[in-house]
Parts: structure tokens; C-alpha cells; sequence
């Protein structure tokens, strides 16, 4: 049989997070076909033809399916679904939005947030924000697993293109409709795939603090900017920021967290990530006991000081 | 219109859960329970929504042991007018089995929206929402950070990755909440009295004719590798010149 793995992309270029996804995908042992379902999306689908080990690209074209509503992709899978014995989405928000539909429709129960693939039917898998790892086994006939994207590489792209084949959208009856999204436009590199991420926490004071203090070291080293709940809590980041149990996930090579304690909703969305720097005035902070690297100082001389030796 | 809530017993937010040595799960035995905070939002979501003269009732449900009848009650203390308990003893329930019980319920109660949490902070799957909108055929607006409810149709406003989206649903519906569509309220001593008398009825799953049993086995549960200690450094210089050595700047 074949695993089906969904792809992620915003209607312009192909998301990392599909070729990390494809890398658990592939773990699978079966041959592995990437759909790319979207409107005006034949780029994206050359783009995810490219990736090492994908047997084909179904493309399914349709302006039915722009703006990656749950409902008409849902139906999409489910006719591709006699297929597959697997299929696989990242747990990105619209892999969350859409995978447990195709699972509910299917009668199959999902396997959120897959950390390694053990067998072709076990899993593993965080809970209670992490603090436990589950390992699981599907008796389903068809497994239906979002993929933790930090826990994975991304698969590189190989020698030779897969073939695209389309395929027609279902059509469905239009009970959900788009209105509008207002998306934060960043030159800085998307928090989820970043190789490096600086964070803010409660203690930046303001959104003027935060920003005046936080962005000069993201510059300096090319890192997206995270934030604890705290500090969006508060108004000092945006929710698409917050780095945590409900939030993103991080697993970047270097994460530096400047004045947030670690609570563990927040460890949960940090405490992978390769290189852990934290940077508060209290020593005794919980997020101490994770980092490798500990400045006990006040963030507001630390972090400045912190630009200066990076530019000696 | 009548808004159901589907809530969920789970341990308190600030309990540190301990893993059995066993490796047979997480130990519960005297450990502080509390309503699922998703929940709550929820709850706070449709009560808001009664107050402002768009809902009828509140009706709060939840699946699980006689102990689950507390969380009810938490509910109707916040204000919601009656609770159903679909008590079972079952000691794993997978979202696929609650959105199954939840869709049987339906068909009885007959509200025009449902808001959920949109996952619960013990297993962390996020599924039982979206499950439960498939198996009704209804559409379904995950992660709210805002709703705005008309006479036939909702818009919702939902957190996605880089910032925003508003969509409109045709009702009836299903809507699980973000972190910062509400903040809860907390129940005053007074309608903790009162909830003591609002009205909350039992069924069981045999009666809503679900079949319950897990499709997962869960082979073992443990403790995540622990980090490796890490050393203070005394300033940003010898910050800068620790994280050239890992080769990491």
C-alpha cells in the first residue's frame, strides 16, 4: 500500500514543514505520493515533485479549494482515501484544522503530534504538554497521523522529479466560507522553521520594550522572533508568536529565551530545540534547568551587551 | 437557539504530572482536577452569547466516571442551565468515541452551535471538535479568537500560523476556542449554590448506543529525556564566545 502525505503551503511556495513531515512519511516504509490541493498551486506541486523519495504529486487544482478550507479538503482525501493506508499532514494549524475530519470520516482514530515512528503502526507521541511520552499503536486499517515538525529533518530534494498527476475536487455543498486574513508580514525567517529564535517574555515590561530590546538581537543574528504566553497575554507580541504547549512548537539550533521564567506550557513548545540560552535577572527561574547556557543579569544591559560582543 | 458544550475533566493546569515508574501511565491518584481551561473558554464563549439576548440555553456535557458530574457543575456555576453526564467508567476515551457520543446527543438536543475547547491539556490531540463536525456533516472554524453570531450564520475569526483568519459558517455549526477568545469567569459563592439545584441528567454510552472501545493501544508511557545539565556564564562576552565553541553562531 502507500502513505498519502498532505502538503503545506500558503497558495504561493511549498512550507518546510512538508518535507519534515515527509521524513516520518517515509518512515512509514511505504512508497509515499504528496498531495497539493490549492487554487493556481502547479508551482507548489513541481516544488514538492522534487522532494527525495516521492513516487508522485497529485494535484488537485480547484478555486474550491483555496484558503484550505477543512470541508472541501476533507472530501478531497476522502476520495483519495481507498488509496492510502496511511495518511500524513503536518501538525501545522492547517493539518490540525483538517486531519482529524478525514480521520472522523474514515472512522479511524488519529495520532496527533507524531515525535518518531517506531513501526508502520506505533508511535510516539508527546502529552500533558510533554511531560510524558506516549508510545501507540493503531488497530485501525488506516492510520491517520499528524507530524510533529520539529522532531523531524526535512527531507532535501533529490535528483529527479516525481510525476504530477491531477485530480479533480469533490464537489461540496459551501457551508463555510472565507472572509479575510490579516497575516503578519515579516522579513524575518517564519518561527517554525527558523535555525535560530529569540524570544520575550512578561518581564520586556511593553510592546515598545519588546520590541526595542528583542528585534535588534534578531537582526543581529537572523532569528524569528517567539514570545512566552505572558508576553502575548499581555499585548507585547502577537498571538502567532507564542511558543508553548497551545502555541508553536520550536526545535530551532538555538533558542534564546530573554526574561521568561519557563513555565511548562512553554517549555513544552521549546525545550528540544538544540542550544537553549536564557537570559533573566532571576536566578532561580525554572528556565535555568533546561538551558545550557545561563546569564543571570537584567535583560535590559544583558541583551544590548549581548548585540555589542556579537558584533566585536 | 440552544449552544451545547462539550467539557472535559482533566488535571489542574498547575499540577506537575508524575509518570508512573511502570511506565504504565500517568499517576492520578490524589492529584487536583479542574475543568479543561479550553473548556472553560467555551463555556464563558456561549454564556456571553446568552447574555447578549443570541442564545436561549446553555446545555454542558461532559463523558467520563460520576466525578466528571463535578465539572458540570463547575459549568453550571458559571452560569450554563442544565448538564448532561454520559457516565462510563471507560478508562481511556479517544476523542473519535466523545465526537461519536456528542453526534447521539445531537440528535436529541438539536442545538444550532457547538463550542468546544480546542484541545484538552492531558492528551494534547486536538481532534474532537473537527471529529465532531465530519460525523454531523457541519462546518466547522477551529482555534476562535472572536465570534460574531447572526441569525443563520457565524463569523469567526481564527488564529492560524502567521496571524489571522475570518471565516462564515452556515448554522448550525462547530467552533473551538483559542486561547484569547475570552477570559473566563470565575463562579461566584452564590451560583455555586444555585448550580447545586440547576438540573443535570445521566445517560451512558450503551444507551446512545456508542460503541466506546479504544482504537489505540497505548504500549508504555515515560518521562521525555531529561537535558543534560547546563553551566552559567558570566556575561554576554563570554555568552557570545561559549556559543562559537558549539559552532551553533
Amino acid at each position: 500500500m502507500a502513505t498519502l502525505l498532505i502538503a503545506e503551503h500558503d497558495g504561493q511556495s511549498l512550507n518546510q514543514a512538508t518535507a519534515k513531515a515527509l521524513t516520518a512519511a517515509r518512515a512509514l516504509g511505504a512508497t509515499v505520493d504528496i498531495l497539493v490541493a490549492g487554487s493556481a498551486v502547479r508551482p507548489i506541486a513541481e516544488a514538492a515533485a522534487k522532494l527525495e523519495g516521492v513516487a508522485r504529486v497529485r494535484l488537485a487544482d480547484d478555486a474550491a479549494l483555496a484558503h484550505a478550507l477543512a470541508e472541501p479538503l476533507s472530501e478531497l482525501v476522502l476520495s483519495l482515501a481507498a488509496d492510502y493506508d496511511a495518511i500524513v499532514a503536518p501538525a501545522t494549524a492547517n493539518g490540525k484544522n483538517l486531519l482529524p475530519r478525514v480521520a472522523a470520516l474514515l472512522d479511524v482514530m488519529q495520532v496527533s503530534e507524531v515525535t518518531a515512528v517506531l513501526a508502520p503502526d506505533t508511535f510516539e507521541r508527546p502529552i500533558y504538554a510533554g511531560n510524558a511520552i506516549e508510545t501507540v499503536q493503531s488497530r485501525d486499517s488506516t492510520r491517520v497521523l499528524t507530524v510533529r515538525t520539529a522532531a523531524f529533518p526535512p527531507t532535501e530534494a533529490g535528483d529527479a522529479a516525481a510525476p504530477i498527476e491531477t485530480v479533480g475536487a469533490a464537489p461540496t455543498p459551501a457551508r463555510s466560507h472565507f472572509v479575510s486574513e490579516a497575516l503578519t508580514t515579516s522579513e524575518r525567517p517564519e518561527l517554525a522553521g527558523a535555525r535560530i529564535v529569540v524570544s520575550g517574555g512578561r518581564a520586556l515590561g511593553s510592546a515598545e520594550t519588546f520590541a526595542t530590546v528583542i528585534a535588534p538581537l534578531a537582526d543581529r543574528l537572523k532569528a524569528a522572533i517567539g514570545a512566552s504566553r505572558a508576553a502575548v497575554d499581555a499585548g507585547y507580541a502577537g498571538n502567532d508568536l507564542q511558543v508553548g504547549q497551545t502555541g508553536k512548537v520550536v526545535a530551532p539550533d538555538l533558542y534564546i529565551a530573554v526574561g521568561i521564567s519557563g513555565a511548562i506550557q512553554h517549555l513544552a513548545g521549546m525545550k528540544d530545540s538544540k542550544v537553549i540560552v536564557a537570559i533573566n535577572k532571576d536566578g532561580e527561574a525554572p528556565i535555568f534547568q533546561v538551558a545550557d547556557y545561563g546569564l543571570v543579569e537584567d535583560l535590559f544591559t544583558a541583551v544590548p551587551a549581548l548585540v555589542a560582543a556579537l558584533d566585536d | 437557539m440552544k449552544i451545547l458544550v462539550p467539557v472535559k475533566r482533566v488535571v489542574d493546569r498547575n499540577v506537575k504530572v508524575r509518570v508512573k515508574a511502570d511506565g504504565s501511565g500517568i499517576d492520578l491518584s490524589n492529584v487536583k482536577m479542574a475543568m479543561n481551561p479550553f473548556c472553560e473558554i467555551a463555556v464563558e464563549a456561549a454564556l456571553r452569547l446568552k447574555e447578549a439576548g443570541q442564545a436561549s440555553e446553555v446545555v454542558v456535557v461532559s463523558v467520563g466516571t460520576e466525578k466528571s458530574a463535578e465539572t458540570l457543575r463547575t459549568g453550571l456555576a458559571m452560569g450554563a442551565d442544565r448538564g448532561i453526564l454520559i457516565k462510563t467508567d471507560a478508562e481511556r476515551i479517544e476523542p473519535l468515541a466523545v465526537a461519536k457520543l456528542i453526534k447521539a446527543l445531537i440528535a436529541t438536543e438539536a442545538p444550532g452551535l457547538v463550542i468546544l475547547g480546542k484541545q484538552a491539556i492531558d492528551d494534547d490531540s486536538n481532534q474532537t471538535g473537527q471529529m465532531l463536525a465530519a460525523l454531523l456533516g457541519w462546518p466547522q472554524a477551529t482555534f476562535a479568537s472572536a465570534i460574531e453570531l447572526g441569525s443563520d450564520t457565524i463569523k469567526v475569526s481564527r488564529e492560524v500560523d502567521g496571524g489571522t483568519e475570518t471565516l462564515s459558517l452556515a448554522l448550525p455549526a462547530v467552533v473551538t476556542t483559542d486561547l484569547r477568545l475570552n477570559e473566563p469567569r470565575y463562579a461566584s459563592l452564590p451560583n455555586i449554590m444555585k448550580a447545586k439545584k440547576k438540573p443535570l441528567d445521566e445517560t451512558t454510552p450503551e444507551a446512545l448506543g456508542v460503541d466506546i472501545a479504544p482504537r489505540l493501544a497505548v504500549l508504555k508511557t515515560v518521562e521525555p529525556p531529561r537535558r543534560a545539565g547546563g553551566i552559567r556564564v558570566a556575561s554576554a562576552a563570554e555568552l557570545v564566545a561559549r556559543l562559537k565553541e558549539t559552532g551553533v553562531l
